[in-house]
C-alpha cells in the first residue's frame, strides 16, 4: 500500500462525502487535515490535564506545563534546532513574521533597506511594508525570472551594505519554487544582513534542517503540518534571538517587574507573553510525532511523486497553463494552473461540485499575480494522505471543466 | 455540471455591455479582495441619468454576469438609483441563488458603479 492510501485511514474527515462524491482534499497548502492522533491529543488534554502553564503549583498545571514544554522539545528535534531556547511558539507564520519585523524594526534607521521577493505571501510582505512606513526604511524586491525562479543576478545587485534584513520564502505557496536558501544566507550574511525565512510551505513537506538553511529566523504554522490552527513556530538562532528585544510585553515574558521597569525572562519565554496556545501546542506535538513516524524523507518522496503526476496529467490537457517549475524535483507540493476561458473561482466551484477541494484566487500573493499578468489561479496541493487516484480524479475533472459553464 | 443559473451562464458567455466607452463621464475600478478580480465600469451621463455604460475586467462568471445585468438595469435610470440597488435585486435579475462565499463577486460591480458615480479615485 502506498503512503497516501495508508495514511489517509488516520484522517477521519477524509471519509466525508461532499456534494455526493468522496472528498478529494487538494488544499493542504492552505490548511492540512488532522489525523485522529492530533484530535485525540487535544481532546485528552482538555479532558484530563488542562490548566495554565508555568505558574500553577498543582498537578494539572504541572502536567500542562510538561506537555507544553515537551511539545517544544519535539519541534526542536523535528527541525534540527540545536537548543530548545531557539523554539518560540507563536499563533502562526503571520504572527511570527510580525514579531520579528517589530522586534528587528527597533534596530533599524531611516534609509536602511529590507530586501523581499516578488513571490512572497502577503504575510512576509505587509509586515515589512508597515515597518518601512513607520521607520523610513526602504523596501526592495527581488524579481522572478522564467515565471518561476528568483533572479539571483538581480538579488546580487539589490543586496548591499545598506541591506539589514533579507526576507524570503523557503517554498513559494503558488509556484512551489524551492529557493536557494544556503546561497541567500551566505550572501545576506556577507553584507551583515539578517535572514528571515517564511517556512510555512516547507516545514510540512520536506525534511528541514534549520541550522543548515542558514536562516537567522525561520517561521512556520502548525495547521499546515497536520496540527491545529492557532499555533506556529518561530525558530531563531540563539545568538540572533539573544540580540532581540521582545516585540510584545505581558505576563510570562518577564523575570522581575517593578512599577517603572522590568527584567526580561530567559529565552524562549521572553517572546511568549500571555497564556500561550497550550492545547494547540499539544496538538502540534502529536502532529510532529505523526510526521516523524512516517518519516519526512518518505513524506517528501510521496508528495513529490504526486506533484510530478499532477504536472504530467495537467500538461496533457489542452488549454491548461501550469505556473512555476515544471520539474517536481524543483518544487514543493503545489501545482498552480489555469484553464483557458475559465476563471479560477468558477473552476474551483465546478470542481467542488464533484467533491474536489482546490484553492482558487491570488493565494495572498498579489504582487506575484501582477508579475505573472493574471488575476489568480487554481491550485492543487498535496499532503501525506493524498493518492494517485485523487490526482487522476482531478485531471479527469479539469479536462471536462470547459463543458461546465 | 450545472453550477450557476442559466442566466449567469448566458450573460457571462454573451455579455451585452462588455467593452469601453469613447468618452466616459466617469470611470471607476476596484478589486475583489477575495480573489483579486478587477472590474472597471465606465458611464456616460445625461440629465442626471445614466445614458450609457460598459464594463471590463478579468473576472469570474458571477461578477461578469452581475456587471452585465447591472448596467442593463441602470441605463436610462437616475444615477441615485445605483445607491438604492441591493444584492437581492441582482440575484432576482439573474434568477440565481449564490453561496455566501461568492456574494462579493455579485456585489463588486455594484460598488464599482457607485464608486464611478461618486467620483472615487482608483487605488494604485
Amino acid at each position: 500500500m502506498t503512503l497516501g492510501a495508508l495514511a489517509r485511514q488516520d484522517f477521519p474527515i477524509l471519509r466525508r462525502m461532499v456534494n455526493g462524491h468522496a472528498l478529494v482534499y487538494l488544499d493542504s497548502a492552505a490548511s492540512s487535515q488532522k489525523p485522529a492522533s492530533v484530535i485525540d491529543a487535544i481532546r485528552r488534554y482538555y479532558e484530563w490535564s488542562h490548566a495554565n502553564v508555568h505558574r500553577s503549583i498543582h498537578t494539572l498545571g504541572e502536567e500542562a506545563t510538561e506537555l507544553y514544554e515537551a511539545s517544544r522539545d519535539a519541534v526542536r528535534a523535528f527541525v534540527g534546532a540545536r537548543a530548545r531556547e531557539e523554539i518560540v511558539f507563536t499563533r502562526g507564520t503571520t504572527e511570527g513574521v510580525n514579531l520579528v519585523a517589530q522586534a528587528l524594526g527597533r534596530t533599524l534607521a531611516a534609509g536602511d533597506e529590507i530586501l523581499v521577493t516578488e513571490m512572497e505571501h502577503h504575510s512576509n510582505l505587509i509586515p515589512w511594508q508597515m515597518l518601512c512606513r513607520d521607520r523610513g526604511t526602504v523596501l526592495k524586491a527581488v524579481p522572478i525570472v522564467e515565471g518561476a525562479y528568483l533572479d539571483m543576478t538581480a538579488f546580487d545587485r539589490l543586496l548591499s551594505s545598506r541591506t539589514r534584513i533579507v526576507a524570503v520564502t523557503h517554498v513559494s505557496n503558488v509556484l512551489g519554487t524551492i529557493n536557494p536558501l544556503a546561497e541567500i544566507a551566505r550572501k545576506a550574511h556577507a553584507v551583515g544582513a539578517t535572514l528571515v525565512v517564511d517556512g510555512a510551505q516547507a516545514a510540512p513537506h520536506v525534511p528541514v534542517d534549520l541550522p543548515a538553511t542558514g536562516a537567522d529566523f525561520y517561521v512556520f504554522s502548525g495547521h499546515k503540518m497536520l496540527g491545529p490552527t492557532g499555533i506556529g513556530v518561530l525558530f531563531g538562532r540563539k545568538e540572533a534571538l539573544e540580540r532581540l528585544e521582545p516585540a510584545w510585553g505581558g505576563g510570562e515574558m518577564i523575570k522581575e517587574v517593578w512599577i517603572d521597569h522590568a527584567q526580561w525572562n530567559d529565552l524562549p519565554w521572553r517572546f511568549e507573553p500571555g497564556t500561550p496556545p497550550i492545547a494547540e501546542a499539544v496538538g502540534l506535538f502529536a502532529a510532529v510525532e505523526y510526521l516523524g513516524k512516517l518519516g519526512m524523507d518518505r513524506v517528501h518522496a510521496h508528495e513529490q511523486a504526486l506533484t510530478a503526476r499532477c504536472l504530467d496529467a495537467l500538461a496533457r490537457i489542452p488549454g491548461v497553463t501550469v505556473y512555476g517549475p515544471r520539474n517536481a524535483e524543483l518544487k514543493g507540493a503545489v501545482v498552480a494552473f489555469n484553464v483557458d476561458g475559465l476563471h479560477p473561482h468558477d473552476g474551483a466551484a465546478l470542481l467542488d461540485q464533484q467533491g474536489i477541494a482546490v484553492r482558487a484566487g491570488h493565494h495572498c500573493a498579489q504582487p506575484l499575480m501582477k508579475r505573472l499578468g493574471i488575476a489568480g489561479t487554481l491550485r492543487a496541493s498535496f499532503s501525506v494522505y493524498n493518492t494517485e487516484d485523487e490526482v487522476e480524479r482531478l485531471a479527469e475533472a479539469v479536462a471536462r471543466l470547459g463543458d461546465g459553464l | 455540471m450545472t453550477l450557476y443559473s442559466d442566466l449567469i451562464r448566458e450573460r457571462f458567455r454573451h455579455p451585452r455591455y462588455r467593452g469601453a466607452l469613447a468618452q466616459p463621464d466617469c470611470t471607476f475600478e476596484d478589486v475583489n479582495p477575495l480573489c483579486g478580480d478587477r472590474i472597471r465600469i465606465e458611464c456616460r451621463l445625461a440629465d442626471g441619468k445614466i445614458a450609457d455604460a460598459r464594463f471590463a475586467g478579468d473576472s469570474c462568471a458571477i461578477a461578469a454576469a452581475s456587471a452585465d445585468v447591472l448596467i442593463e438595469m441602470m441605463i436610462g435610470q437616475p444615477a441615485e438609483r445605483a445607491h438604492e440597488l441591493q444584492a437581492a435585486n441582482l440575484l432576482e435579475r439573474l434568477e440565481a441563488d449564490i453561496r455566501p462565499s461568492r456574494m462579493k463577486c455579485l456585489t463588486l460591480p455594484l460598488s464599482v458603479l457607485q464608486g464611478a458615480l461618486d467620483g472615487k479615485e482608483v487605488a494604485r
